[in-house]
């Protein structure tokens, strides 16, 4: 019986992580679903969706040598999830400003107050080390409707951060 | 009606570049009945290529008046051998396809294009659509080059989005 696992890896970034891990993977019998993986801090991470005929355990031993040899961390989780099981996002927010402790709670917990779904979450920090920014991107559904996170995002802003809203209208032709 | 079956991919038919329409008859008129009945049975679908039927003819149908929240829009509308004549500005919008199911992505698209194109009866037809409609058709006459949007995907962190950011967003509207 085939199972869904969740992958997840950690390390210092360095070229062929992703070629070296996904063959082993794939030379272990492994069937390899959605992922994301990118350079954070530079650290390279992955959360990789695996799909294994076997145990957690054997799965575990089949990545612990691959990631050894790459100085990676890794942790196996069974999971429940499934492919096709996407969420359409109907609004786009980018948020930039002064970084600053509290920025992501401060935005976030406006925004979840206003029914907003998270789908999709990235940030970034630019500008200098004296003068660092912040800037995010998220993706996700505004169950309230997009009104109801245009006005919390009004009095975020007032903070002194900048905030766009842009509703996605998925076009399907 | 009955409706006609939607190619999916892998199919490669999907990929051919279509013929242009010579006759405009019964025929045509009967085809592009059921193909707007195809397109309306798929959910959401604003637009839909002969191709996607597995006809090799450059006809499209598009009709955003159907588009879940209210676009600007011209109506269903019959395009066949369109041409795209002028294009433009740039914007990143997400698109999906009734021939790539259970997948959407960001896709640049002109804003604002011209379109020259002939109707049922083969009359001469010009357009100017944008926004979401301009998208559409893009997207549309895309099938006709055998070109689907995933050949069109950028990374979502190409953010083309910043094209508004010279006028102050729409905060003070609501």
């Amino acid at each position: 019986m085939k199972h869904w696992y969740m992958l997840t890896l950690v390390g210092k970034d360095r070229p062929g992580i992703v070629a070296h891990l996904t063959s082993a993977l794939f030379e272990g019998g492994c069937n390899l679903g959605e992922a994301s993986m990118m350079r954070l801090g530079g650290n390279f991470t992955i959360m990789l969706m695996v799909e294994f005929q076997g145990r957690t355990r054997q799965l575990d031993e089949l990545v612990a040598p691959v990631a050894e040899s790459m100085d990676l961390h890794h942790h196996v989780d069974r999971i429940e999830g499934h492919l096709h099981q996407h969420l359409e996002p109907d609004v786009r927010i980018t948020v930039y400003g002064a970084d600053e402790a509290g920025i992501v709670a401060r935005v976030t917990g406006a925004l979840a107050e206003a029914g907003l779904h998270i789908l999709d979450f990235e940030s970034d920090v630019a500008g200098s080390e004296a003068e660092p920014i912040y800037v995010m991107t998220i993706e996700g559904h505004a169950a309230e409707g997009i009104e109801a996170l245009q006005s919390a995002l009004d009095i975020v802003t007032e903070s002194g951060v900048e905030a766009r809203l842009t509703p996605v209208q998925t076009m399907i032709g | 009606m009955a409706i006609l079956d939607i190619l999916t991919y892998p199919d490669e038919r999907l990929k051919r570049i279509a013929e242009p329409v010579d006759r405009f008859d019964e025929e045509l008129h009967a085809f592009l009945a059921v193909l707007e009945e195809t397109m309306e049975a798929g959910p959401g679908g604003v637009g839909i290529a002969a191709p996607q039927v597995d006809r090799l003819q450059r006809i499209a149908i598009v009709d955003c008046s159907k588009a879940r929240k209210p676009v600007s829009n011209h109506g269903r509308l019959f395009l066949i051998n369109p041409e795209i004549t002028e294009w433009e500005g740039m914007e990143v919008g997400r698109e999906g396809c009734m021939s790539v199911p259970d997948y959407t992505g960001n896709v640049i698209r002109a804003e604002r294009i011209s379109v020259s194109a002939l109707g049922p009866d083969g009359e001469s037809q010009e357009y100017l659509f944008e926004g979401f409609e301009a998208k559409a058709v893009q997207h549309e006459v895309d099938h006709l080059d055998g070109l689907l949007f995933l050949d069109r995907l950028v990374s979502r962190r190409n953010d083309l989005f910043r094209r508004k950011s010279y006028q102050k967003s729409k905060k003070s509207n609501s």
